[in-house]
């Protein structure tokens, strides 16, 4: 018998590594918008259950893997 | 008896060679223009890069199928005399060696670049990127073999084809270049390692936008020199021991 | 010409009855008195110095404000053997707190480090000099050389990196030291020490080491008797501008603005202070009292930085200077991050208008949203400071602003520039 413990996500940019693709803003726009140069602007808060496919894809298709999801205890 | 039925096998699997050939071709050549699009960050609220990168992602995939079908029709074929080795190994076949040579040039690049994206998310970063460079080689590749070694080449519906193809390619090969070049201009100009999006891409543009003054200072291409104070040095390092007075 | 009524504070840069004395071995020790540094790591004296020094309340002087303490603790639960380094690049050009400290007394910078080496078991300190700064250099080489002369067991090596403005920022510096990439690194986790190899390093700046050095000697109370309460101890500040006698004082932390400014004998009047460095941010002349210390300084919107306080003459342009700075900083930016290195000379660019008098009606309010939108959002915190000083001047010089978005700049922005902004090498060396 497991117990399943909901863990909040929240996602994040790795500044030097982001190129300005935007995927992140198109597939993720609940969490992401671009700013006048193409760079995203991040919206820290949890990613609930219904965002976190989108945020998982918006990771894996950004072509510097720059875009995290990770836990949202993490300290900055 | 028999040899008519051969024949007409052979004929089969020959027209199967080159009809799953032009597919392969022109799917590659849709997977081309769409990733020279999506690099070259063009995109519009109904096509956004998301869905140009799916497409492009799925357009290769069928291209492979017809591909794998199209090896598997030359190797079996007994008409021609295209070894499995050959399909790998470049210009090493007994029949057009030169162009199916160039055949399998296309193949070995397509597979590195296929290989890797498959594997992209236990690889690095920056390897996924420069195997995928690879792939500006394969479409002349293919082309080139398809120009050479098709039966087909000379006639006009198959030139129409390779006319489109070509156009395609180099339209979207001219805008990557051109996004290149305006994003290399602004970086290098600001010293910046990371390319912005121009202006013509942007999402939204709030004010005068960029360089309205006069252009910074190009730190990073000055070899080491000293400092040196651009203005009045009031900065001393006297130290105070007693009251100015 | 008015004083300082405050009593003065000289402990790092105390020069006895006679006169400031030799920056030599033989002079320091006859100054400050010799110290007992153990050979090999001892657990007691480590755990009784490091007591003394959070009791004594000590916080980074490079700008961190970090108790020093505290990082050490983080390195004391085992691993590698890690490395101390010196950050004396002073990357603020209008800080020279760090030159004057290692040209008045190398030897307490290099009592603290290797204080903070025993502490931490490091066997070997690299001090950071920026490359334009040779004087700075041989003076530490010399001390070196003098310390392992008279039998000192750490290596002191001197090292110059480039002399950028991120050069200074820790990451940067431990990047450089590792690859000679001076660039800064994201840290996600401040915590996590940076590493040379696989060895941990311990950064702090010049001053922060000498006030150890003085620490272990005359003990936490003593520190505690200048500064205040929150704000503990002495520090340095460089003072420059509308003021006679410009350069570095030592003053106890929580001394009011314009207090420090008196003892450098103002010049006339003042339309603002430029406090904490070109990233720090102004305070207005009716700010003047604000006592100079993170909280009182943080509550005013500013910041205390590597302790630096620039008085604008009246008759200068806040709006001007405020151009310049960020323009300088702008290329500055190292470059990796777009918020910072495309946003930076956006701002300058409407600065420049604005100071011109050509700005468009919406230019004020673009700087300010412009500004508010690069913060944190870079790999290290030079936008920050960039957009702080940046939204502080449209605060402080508010009327000047409407003034000059109405086409009627001041003749102020004529006036020759109270700052320096040096030309910069290469910031990423040949070696990378």
């Amino acid at each position: 018998m497991s117990t399943r413990v909901a863990v909040a996500l929240r996602v994040r940019v790795d500044p030097v590594a982001c190129e300005a693709y935007g995927y992140c803003a198109e597939l993720l726009p609940e969490r992401v918008t671009l700013d006048e140069w193409g760079y995203p602007v991040v919206d820290g808060t949890a990613v609930g259950a219904d965002l976190v496919e989108l945020a998982t894809r918006s990771a894996a298709e950004c072509p510097r893997r720059a875009f995290l999801v990770e836990e949202a205890g993490r300290t900055r | 008896m028999s040899a008519v039925v051969t024949t007409s096998t052979s004929e089969a699997v020959w027209y199967m060679i080159r009809a799953t050939g032009i597919m392969a071709l022109i799917l590659l050549t849709l997977t081309t223009v769409l990733g020279l699009l999506s690099a070259a960050r063009v995109r519009t609220r109904r096509w956004p890069a998301f869905a140009q990168v799916d497409l492009h992602k799925r357009a290769t995939l069928l291209a492979l199928v017809f591909l794998a079908l199209h090896v598997a029709g030359a190797v079996l074929d007994s008409y021609v005399h295209v070894g499995l080795l050959s399909v790998i190994v470049p210009f090493t076949s007994a029949y057009q060696p030169f162009w199916t040579g160039l055949g399998a040039v296309a193949v070995d690049l397509l597979a590195a670049v296929a290989i890797s994206s498959a594997l992209r998310q236990r690889i690095a970063p920056d390897l996924w990127r420069r195997l995928h460079w690879l792939a500006y080689g394969c479409w002349p590749f293919a082309m080139a073999h398809a120009l050479g070694t098709g039966t087909d080449a000379g006639q006009l519906w198959m030139d129409a084809i390779a006319a489109v193809c070509v156009v395609a390619v180099l339209c979207a090969l001219t805008w990557r270049i051109g996004y290149h070049r305006t994003t290399a201009a602004e970086s290098d100009r600001l010293g910046a390692s990371t390319r912005a999006v121009p202006v013509r891409h942007r999402p939204a543009v709030a004010g005068p936008g960029r360089h309205a003054g006069h252009p910074s200072p190009q730190a990073r291409h000055h070899p080491p020199t000293g400092r040196t104070d651009a203005s009045t040095p009031r900065t001393s390092t006297q130290l105070l021991e007693r009251d100015p007075r | 010409m008015t004083t300082s009524t405050l009593p003065r504070v000289e402990r790092l840069l105390h020069s006895g009855p006679g006169g400031p004395t030799d920056p030599g071995l033989a002079g320091h020790v006859a100054l400050h008195g010799s110290l007992a540094v153990p050979a090999r790591h001892d657990p007691a004296w480590s755990e009784a110095l490091l007591a003394e020094v959070a009791a004594a309340g000590l916080t980074g002087r490079g700008g961190g404000g970090f108790p020093a303490a505290a990082k050490w603790e983080a390195l004391r639960r085992g691993g590698r053997r890690p490395v101390v380094v010196v950050n004396a690049m002073e990357g603020e050009p209008a800080s020279a707190k760090d030159r004057a400290l290692l040209a008045w007394s190398p030897h307490l910078v290099l009592d603290g480090a290797e204080l903070v080496a025993a502490l931490s078991g490091a066997r070997s300190v690299v001090v950071c000099v920026a490359d334009d700064r040779d004087a700075s250099a041989r003076a530490v080489r010399m001390a070196a050389a003098e310390r392992s002369a008279a039998g000192t067991v750490r290596e002191v090596t001197v090292q110059q990196p480039p002399a950028r403005y991120v050069t200074g920022e820790e990451s940067a510096l431990v990047n450089w030291l590792s690859s000679g990439d001076a660039r800064p690194v994201l840290r996600v986790d401040k915590s996590v020490p940076l590493r040379l190899g696989r060895r941990p390093v311990l950064v702090h700046n010049a001053e922060t080491f000498a006030q150890v050095a003085l620490i272990a000697r005359h003990g936490a109370t003593w520190f505690r008797g200048a500064g205040t309460g929150d704000a503990p101890g002495s520090t340095l500040v460089t003072v420059s501008g509308a003021v006679c006698t410009p350069g570095v004082v030592e003053v106890g932390l929580g001394t009011p603005v314009d207090e420090v400014v008196r003892r450098c004998g103002p010049t006339g009047p003042v339309s603002g202070y430029l406090v904490g460095g070109y990233g720090g941010a102004w305070l207005a002349p009716e700010q003047a009292s604000t006592p100079l210390a993170p909280a009182p300084l943080a509550r005013a919107g500013a910041t205390l930085g590597v302790g630096i306080i620039v008085a604008l003459p009246a008759d200068s342009c806040g709006i001007a200077e405020t151009a310049r700075i960020t323009r300088w900083m702008a290329g500055e930016s190292a470059g990796q991050c777009g918020p910072c290195v495309y946003g930076l000379p956006a701002i300058a660019d409407d600065l420049e208008l604005l100071a011109g008098g050509r700005a468009d009606p919406g230019a004020v309010g673009r700087i300010d949203e412009r500004a508010r939108s690069i913060v944190a959002r870079g790999a290290c915190r030079h936008p920050d400071g960039v957009a702080r000083m940046v939204r502080s001047a449209l605060a402080v010089f508010a009327s000047d602003a409407a003034a000059h978005a109405a086409g009627r700049p001041c003749a102020g922005r004529h006036a020759p520039s109270v700052l320096a902004f040096p030309t910069s090498p290469a910031l990423v060396g040949e070696a990378s």
